[in-house]
């Protein structure tokens, strides 16, 4: 019992790994990209939608070419759900700081901001709850995909599913499953913590800005 | 000042401004107005580069502002906007600031500027500084949009219809504000309204453009006298004149419902009277009601204890004028003849109410503003 325990831990403490790992690369990236993008409408009106085509293309399509070209090692995991993680962070990063109301923007230029402090002292604190939303999404989606590590035997909870799915055994998809669902609510927990820290405090009551 | 010299701009085919020249003196209020689409806000954006001009110059106290970099340029102008645009993630401290930060003044300096600009509009410092702007309603939003314009005291201030979205009691309230502001600090203001009634109460001089182009410039009085065109003519509308005021007639503008008292009655009667209805002189009477004068508080306090009846006490050196006489003949005459009111009486000579200054003030305020 105790064996199994620990076994159940060890796959828990790495799924976590994976996951840290991966959406703080994915939202480092995700959000430069979205601020990158948010400048240059033109280029983000053909790019998003041809991210959210990628986006669509299931994730084990996926690794399995990261595979091919670089092979069965955790690096393979880590870019493959960096990727991954970083979508929905990007897209709400672009989303938010677009959707920054006009009076804002047009404030800060006539206060003489230039673009630097625009966005570090108006834009991005304004667009941070649907950042900040962008980054739960991205930790949820990130828990379940990282299953997908031991398909190519990086370990993680997805072992137990793995060999659940092949053995036709019901209680061993479950030891998976079940921490698998625990580590998602708990790290959204987490976001929601986070959320409380970065959203700046006149955005939360009244709601007078988006 | 404040110098254009033949500023165009074009969008496409289309000429947003056409060549346009004017100059706007230290210390002035100057109000844009015209038709939406006319290019008065364009104009405005242009002196704080928001927007540039395709050719002409923009002299800002003689330098050409195309040669001074756009961001120290809106640090030392101050805008305000009518959607405010306080940011919301601020306290009103820290937006009050934002410029004085911008240009890097010492902290303590921020927070001198924040306490004496909230003590001039009379919003309590310990009350308002940390607050958000979610928290307040507009009219008080719009009050720090202006004080944060003002922070880096910036000898011109733009304000671009910054009042169109409030209420009109409070509209009211900060115009008055914003030109007090103006006399005391003495800005240069270019203020865009569509709001004639606003453009005539603020300003030194109206800039009225159309298509682009300047149409007239006046101070309020001459170019209500002398508007240029129909269409300015049209704008000013209601402001230009009203009903011949040579027609109206004294009774339009008369109190009524005076208190009386008859000429037999008796001096505690009479004080009575005055007291019950706090007034120090009472319109005297006979018996049909017809006016005899007035008698007053002082007179029975000086003889009052040596007769009975308020009779001996009654003055009648009160002006006295009837129904339908002309208003504006009565009005000379009270002011002429020094008297407080004057009596306005009906044709069998009984009480019909009196005019005092301030009916006087009220009917000439209703002639000029309607």
């Amino acid at each position: 019992m105790n064996e199994l325990l620990l076994s159940i831990l060890r796959a828990s403490v790495i799924h976590t790994g994976y996951t840290l790992v991966c959406v703080s690369i994915g939202f480092v990236i995700g959000v430069t990209l979205g601020v990158g993008l948010s400048r240059l409408p033109t280029l983000s009106q053909y790019l998003i939608p041809l991210l959210s085509i990628l986006n669509t293309v299931p994730g084990i399509v996926f690794i399995g070419m990261l595979v091919i070209l670089i092979g069965m090692t955790p690096a393979t995991v880590i870019i493959a759900l960096s990727i991954y993680a970083m979508f929905p962070v990007l897209k709400n990063t672009v989303t938010g700081l677009n959707g920054v109301d006009q009076q804002y923007k047009e404030a800060a230029r006539g206060c003489g901001m230039n673009h630097y402090q625009r966005l570090r002292q108006v834009e991005l604190p304004l667009a941070m709850p649907t950042i900040i939303g962008g980054l739960r999404l991205s930790t949820v989606y990130t828990v379940s995909w990282a299953v997908l590590a031991a398909m190519i035997g990086q370990g993680g909870l997805g072992d137990f599913v793995y060999k659940g799915v092949s053995s036709n055994n019901n209680a061993l998809i479950l030891q998976g499953a079940v921490p698998a669902a625990i580590l998602a609510l708990a790290l959204g927990g987490l976001v929601d913590l986070l959320q409380k820290r970065v959203v700046p405090q006149g955005l939360r009551k009244g709601g007078a800005g988006k | 000042m404040l110098r254009f010299d033949h500023v165009s701009l074009t969008y496409g085919s289309q000429q947003i401004l056409n060549n346009i020249s004017f100059e706007i003196q230290e210390g002035q209020f100057a109000v844009f107005i015209g038709p939406s689409g006319c290019g008065k806000t364009t104009t405005l954006k242009m002196v704080n580069r928001l927007i540039q001009p395709d050719s002409g110059h923009i002299y800002l106290n003689g330098q050409d502002i195309a040669g001074v970099d756009r961001y120290e340029l809106r640090r030392h102008t101050g805008y305000v906007i009518q959607q405010i645009g306080l940011f919301p993630n601020m306290t009103v401290a820290q937006n009050i600031c934002v410029v004085p930060k911008l240009l890097k003044w010492p902290k303590e300096q921020c927070d001198q500027i924040v306490r004496d600009l909230l003590d001039m509009v009379e919003l309590p410092y310990d009350q308002y500084a940390h607050k958000y702007p979610g928290e307040m309603s507009g009219g008080q939003q719009q009050r720090i949009g202006i004080l944060r314009a003002l922070a880096a005291s910036p000898p011109v201030v733009l304000m671009d219809e910054p009042f169109s979205a409030l209420d009109p009691m409070t509209r009211r309230s900060l115009q008055l504000e914003v030109k007090t502001l103006q006399q005391k600090l003495n800005k240069t203001i270019i203020f865009v309204t569509h709001d004639m009634e606003e453009a005539l109460d603020l300003a030194d001089v109206i800039i009225f453009m159309n298509q682009g182009e300047i149409v007239q410039i006046a101070p309020p009085e001459e170019m209500l006298e002398n508007p240029a065109t129909d269409q300015i003519r049209e704008f000013l509308g209601r402001h230009q004149s009203g009903p011949d005021p040579a027609g109206l007639t004294v009774d339009q503008f008369m109190r009524t419902g005076i208190i009386t008292v008859k000429e037999n009655r008796g001096i505690n009667e009479c004080v009575s009277r005055m007291q019950h209805h706090n007034v120090d002189t009472l319109l005297v009477v006979d018996e049909q009601r017809r006016y005899q004068g007035t008698v007053s508080i002082a007179d029975i306090r000086l003889t009052g204890h040596v007769v009975k009846t308020i009779a001996p006490l009654v003055r009648c050196t009160t002006p006295a004028v009837h129904i339908g006489d002309n208003a504006k003949e009565c009005f000379e005459q009270l002011i002429s003849s020094g008297f407080p009111y004057l009596v306005v009486l009906k044709e069998d000579e009984t009480v019909a109410g009196i005019v005092t200054k301030t009916s006087m003030a009220s009917a000439m305020a209703e002639q000029l503003w309607g």
